[in-house]
């Protein structure tokens, strides 16, 4: 061990939810950390660490990302949204409310990793039935709702999509 | 709470918690970080039994970033005490059976901590704990339960008496004579774990000394934070008046944080040595070898019955996995045996019970709490009586269940409190025939012959569960109302997720007649009551429910008596209705409940008005006389891939009778929880060690929690009937779902592979077992 370990460190600009950050990281940091901790958006959460429970879920330009495989010097020149980016005014989007409206969350700890693989799905695929929505859950562990809830909500909102569209 | 109006009570109210959850805008543990705070990591040891012969922390402590390594002998500066008191105290354990906060000379499981290391950053501490360097002597290790009854196996602990912290019997009746004499007598060999409880948040605790006032405020994803309060005030010989708990957002509990563990006691014991706040948030790899589990019992049963399937007797032993401490009790196991006979008429029983410990963590209850073992071992009874007798699996339970017209049941056993276990109301018959009408249990013959015309192997399964839900002692509310008009309700009774905070304003607000908006909740906070018992047990609703219905009606009793005095109205004659107390029929004649708490925080110098004594707010802190016993009945269809062992879930129908349900949405969401949690017992949550006691399934990679893919809808159905054992007529919900369904799945697994004679005898169900037992090799 030498001094080596605490790295020296590095500014980066982060674009997240349409606001550009400036932070200094060490190199290691991860994203999720960055997020949490540099720029206090502690939406994003950490329930593994190991990139298989999926709540530090954030999209990255578009597509969904584990903020804690990824580093936060990787993620820059992206756009970054995390789930405080879903509802910029305070108000509720329409997935959001369908969550509160079918129960689709109990201890809230998964949701935002959730809400946002769900944002993707209905942007890629509008039409998404049970088997897409349960599919793309599968990279999200839960162990309040068993799925049940979070699958209607999802549905829910595919179906208002749609009739708004 | 029948004179009650629902406008509230009863209805599917969106829960008041979710707003801000749903924005990001929730406030766990680890979103607490004052300005200057300390970041802790464990160093924990790799070996799950050694001696410790030195530890070196020079390197670790030259590090830049770590401000201090911390040992037992720093600890014990600060500490009344280096173990942690036994959370059930009782005189028939031995002593010294409790966890170290830091171990000072001895490990006995991997993930034992021997130190910590304090830095400005995460990232340091955890390098600083890499570069701690610990002398291990390694010791033989026990890592079998069934081995700690073995003479001559390696001690668990150098200072542990016997490998078997103790042993009980649990029955009543004549089991010896009765199955000597028995038409019928099966054995079984059960073997059940039952894994970890893995909320997604884990655990974690921000403490923070103020050296001028002295006092220690601390911040943990707990399920029992008077309980912290206390134990803390206790280590570190401080008034418990000086240290505020505040469990903020708490990610799930499930079991894992129903317990005043090591780590919170080291990191309030580190702020009070250096005056200044330290946060440690756990992470998986931690939560896997060092947060509770509740793991392996292996049972040895037989059951004696008569031609007409009968229950004669059932008798046994069963061996329970305790760990390598004991932090709180026995319950597990207690539960476990006591919960054998179930919704069952057993004439006879017998259980010889031995608590064994290993060099694994320790364990204390997970969702469900001994109920599902107890539960696993009569339901797999009952199907080998069923397929020995040829006895159709439905009838036989049939036979066997408590008919509605002998409720209340009593049964010759006691629960841990004493009390004789009494079964208050339910029609267990009638909730099995309801799903079995739902799933169409008789035409299943039809499907599972089609199906296997197609080459496709179903079977359909059931079971029973019942659960003792609403300990006591006791549970806190109080209810105030602000001059505001604003309703304050507190409570010792803890939210993790399930929506208490919904259920109790929905309590309140039927009871004082105003809107659920009106109210707010606080949950958690020692500064909030003074005293509180916590979240387990199925128990809240029923506990703090009741509390604050009492409280509110206390409330309302006086808003009533002041508003009959300004208004001059008979108390008869008035209603509180929208935050007002009016005249019934006249509601322009009225008093807004804020003005009457005006009043009631007094004015310097003049009378109260007569007879209600200071304040518009009421504390009870009511006390259950009974549990109230909550059943589930569950069938589900399974298709078995015989070239695998895959076993997949095609559909799944519950029964609950909790009662009156407060809110049915969050009952519902409980019960999928519960649910699930038991598939994953059922077919995916293994936690595995080698033979030397070391974890090898340290990741949700490994150890598989059940995903949305792997779950069916889930179809449920209710019964309420109400209990007299509360006042709410509620009974519990939070473990109920999880009871029967290891059980409802073994069974359909069994029916699916009937033609091989293929029977499940452990869970969770291991397909190379399945594939093994098909090909007839032997079962192991």
């Amino acid at each position: 061990m030498s001094s080596s370990t605490v790295s020296v460190g590095r500014t980066l600009t982060l674009s997240v939810n349409d606001k550009t950050y400036e932070t200094t990281v060490e190199s290691r940091t991860t994203l999720a950390d960055c997020l949490r901790n540099q720029l206090g958006l502690t939406g994003t959460h950490l329930g593994c660490e190991h990139g298989v429970c999926g709540a530090c879920t954030v999209l990255i330009d578009g597509r969904t990302a584990r903020g804690c495989l990824m580093l936060a010097a990787q993620a820059e020149g992206c756009a970054i949204t995390t789930v405080e980016g879903l509802s910029p005014t305070g108000e509720l989007q329409p997935l959001q409310q369908a969550f509160w409206d079918c129960h689709g969350l109990q201890c809230g700890f998964c949701t935002p990793g959730i809400l946002l693989t769900l944002t993707e799905l209905m942007r890629d695929d509008p039409q998404a039935d049970e088997k897409a929505v349960r599919l793309a859950l599968s990279g999200h562990l839960c162990r309040c709702t068993g799925y049940q809830n979070i699958v209607a909500a999802a549905l829910s909102a595919v179906e208002q999509l749609r009739e708004t569209s | 709470m029948n004179e009650l109006t629902s406008r509230h009570v009863g209805k599917r109210v969106r829960r008041v918690e979710d707003p801000a959850l749903l924005r990001g805008a929730g406030r766990f543990v680890g979103d607490i970080e004052p300005p200057g705070t300390l970041h802790a990591a464990f160093v924990r040891s790799p070996y799950a039994h050694a001696l410790i012969n030195a530890i070196d922390v020079a390197a670790a402590a030259e590090m830049p970033g770590v401000i201090a390594v911390l040992t037992a002998v720093d600890l014990a500066k600060v500490l009344t005490t280096l173990r942690m008191p036994l959370g059930f105290p009782t005189t028939t354990l031995p002593p010294d059976i409790t966890p170290f906060v830091l171990t000072p000379e001895e490990v006995c499981y991997v993930g034992e901590a021997v130190a910590m290391v304090l830095a400005t950053s995460r990232y340091t501490a955890e390098d600083g704990a890499g570069a701690v360097l610990v002398d291990y002597e390694p010791l033989p290790v026990l890592a079998d339960c069934r081995d700690a009854l073995v003479a001559g196996s390696p001690k668990v602990r150098r200072e542990a008496v016997d490998n078997v912290l103790c042993q009980f019997k649990v029955g009543y009746g004549d089991c010896e004579g009765v199955l000597a004499t028995a038409p019928h007598v099966f054995k079984e060999r059960l073997h059940q774990h039952r894994g970890g409880a893995h909320p997604i948040e884990g655990r974690g605790v921000v403490a923070s000394f103020d050296r001028q006032e002295g006092t220690l405020s601390v911040w943990s994803s707990t399920q029992m934070a008077h309980e912290l309060q206390f134990t803390v005030a206790e280590m570190l010989g401080i008034q418990e008046q000086s240290v505020r708990v505040v469990a903020p957002d708490v990610g799930g509990g499930f079991g894992a944080k129903f317990l005043v563990y090591p780590e919170e006691i080291a990191i309030a014991a580190a702020s009070r040595l250096h005056g200044c706040t330290v946060k440690w948030i756990e992470d998986r790899a931690e939560h896997f070898v060092s947060a509770i589990q509740e793991r392996d019992q292996h049972w040895d049963v037989e059951i004696g019955v008569d031609d007409d399937g009968m229950i004669l007797g059932v008798r046994g032993r069963m061996i329970h996995d305790q760990g390598a401490y004991t932090p709180q009790g026995i319950n597990c196991a207690y539960n476990a045996a006591t919960a054998v006979t179930g919704p069952y008429v057993v004439p006879n029983y017998e259980l010889d019970v031995y608590v064994a410990q290993t060099n694994k963590v320790f364990t204390i209850p997970v969702r469900g709490a001994g109920y599902p073992e107890g539960t696993f071992v009569m339901e797999r009874l009952l199907d080998r009586v069923a397929r020995e007798l040829q006895i159709d699996r439905a009838l036989l339970r049939t036979r066997n269940l408590i008919p509605a017209d002998q409720m209340p049941y009593v049964k010759p056993l006691k629960n841990r409190a004493g009390h004789p276990i009494t079964l208050d109301s339910g029609d267990y018959l009638a909730c099995q025939s309801k799903v079995l009408e739902v799933i169409d249990y008789a035409g299943f013959a039809a499907r599972k012959a089609l199906a296997r015309e197609q080459g496709r192997h179903i079977g359909i399964g059931l079971a029973h569960g019942i659960k003792g839900t609403g300990r006591g002692p006791f549970e806190s509310a109080s209810v105030k109302i602000a001059p505001s008009g604003r309703i304050t309700v507190s409570t010792g009774a803890m939210a993790m997720g399930q929506g208490l905070e919904t259920a109790l304003a929905q309590i309140a607000a039927e009871a004082l007649g105003a809107s659920i908006e009106s109210i707010d909740v606080v949950s958690g906070d020692t500064a909030a009551i003074s005293m509180g018992i916590g979240g387990f047990a199925s128990r809240q609703t029923i506990t703090a429910g009741s509390s604050v219905l009492l409280a509110a009606r206390a409330v309302s009793d006086k808003a009533l008596k002041v508003a009959s005095q300004m208004l001059e109205v008979a108390a008869s004659d008035l209603v509180l209705r929208d935050g007002k107390v009016e005249v019934q029929g006249i509601p322009e004649m009225s008093v807004p409940l804020g003005k009457i708490a005006r009043l009631l925080r007094g004015i310097p110098g003049y009378d109260l008005p007569d007879g209600v004594g200071a304040g518009l707010e009421a504390t009870i802190h009511w006390e259950p006389d009974a549990m109230a016993y909550a059943n589930t009945f569950h069938a589900c269809e399974v298709e078995v891939d015989v070239e695998t062992g895959g076993v997949h879930l095609l559909r799944y129908v519950a029964m609950q009778d909790c009662g009156r349900l407060v809110n049915p949405l969050i009952v519902e969401g409980q019960i999928h929880g519960g649910i699930v949690h038991g598939i994953g017992n059922a077919l995916f949550e293994y936690m595995r060690y080698d033979e030397n006691a070391q974890p090898l399934s340290t990741t949700f990679a490994d150890y598989l929690l059940p995903t949305s893919t792997e779950i069916p809808p889930l179809e449920l159905l209710f019964m309420e009937s109400p209990t007299t054992s509360n006042p709410l007529g509620v009974k519990g919900v939070g473990e109920v779902g999880t009871l029967p369904v290891t059980s409802a799945i073994a069974s359909a697994v069994d029916d699916a592979l009937s033609e091989y004679g293929v029977r499940i005898a452990a869970v969770p169900i291991d397909p190379v077992r399945i594939v093994e037992q098909i090909e007839g090799r032997q079962y192991r």
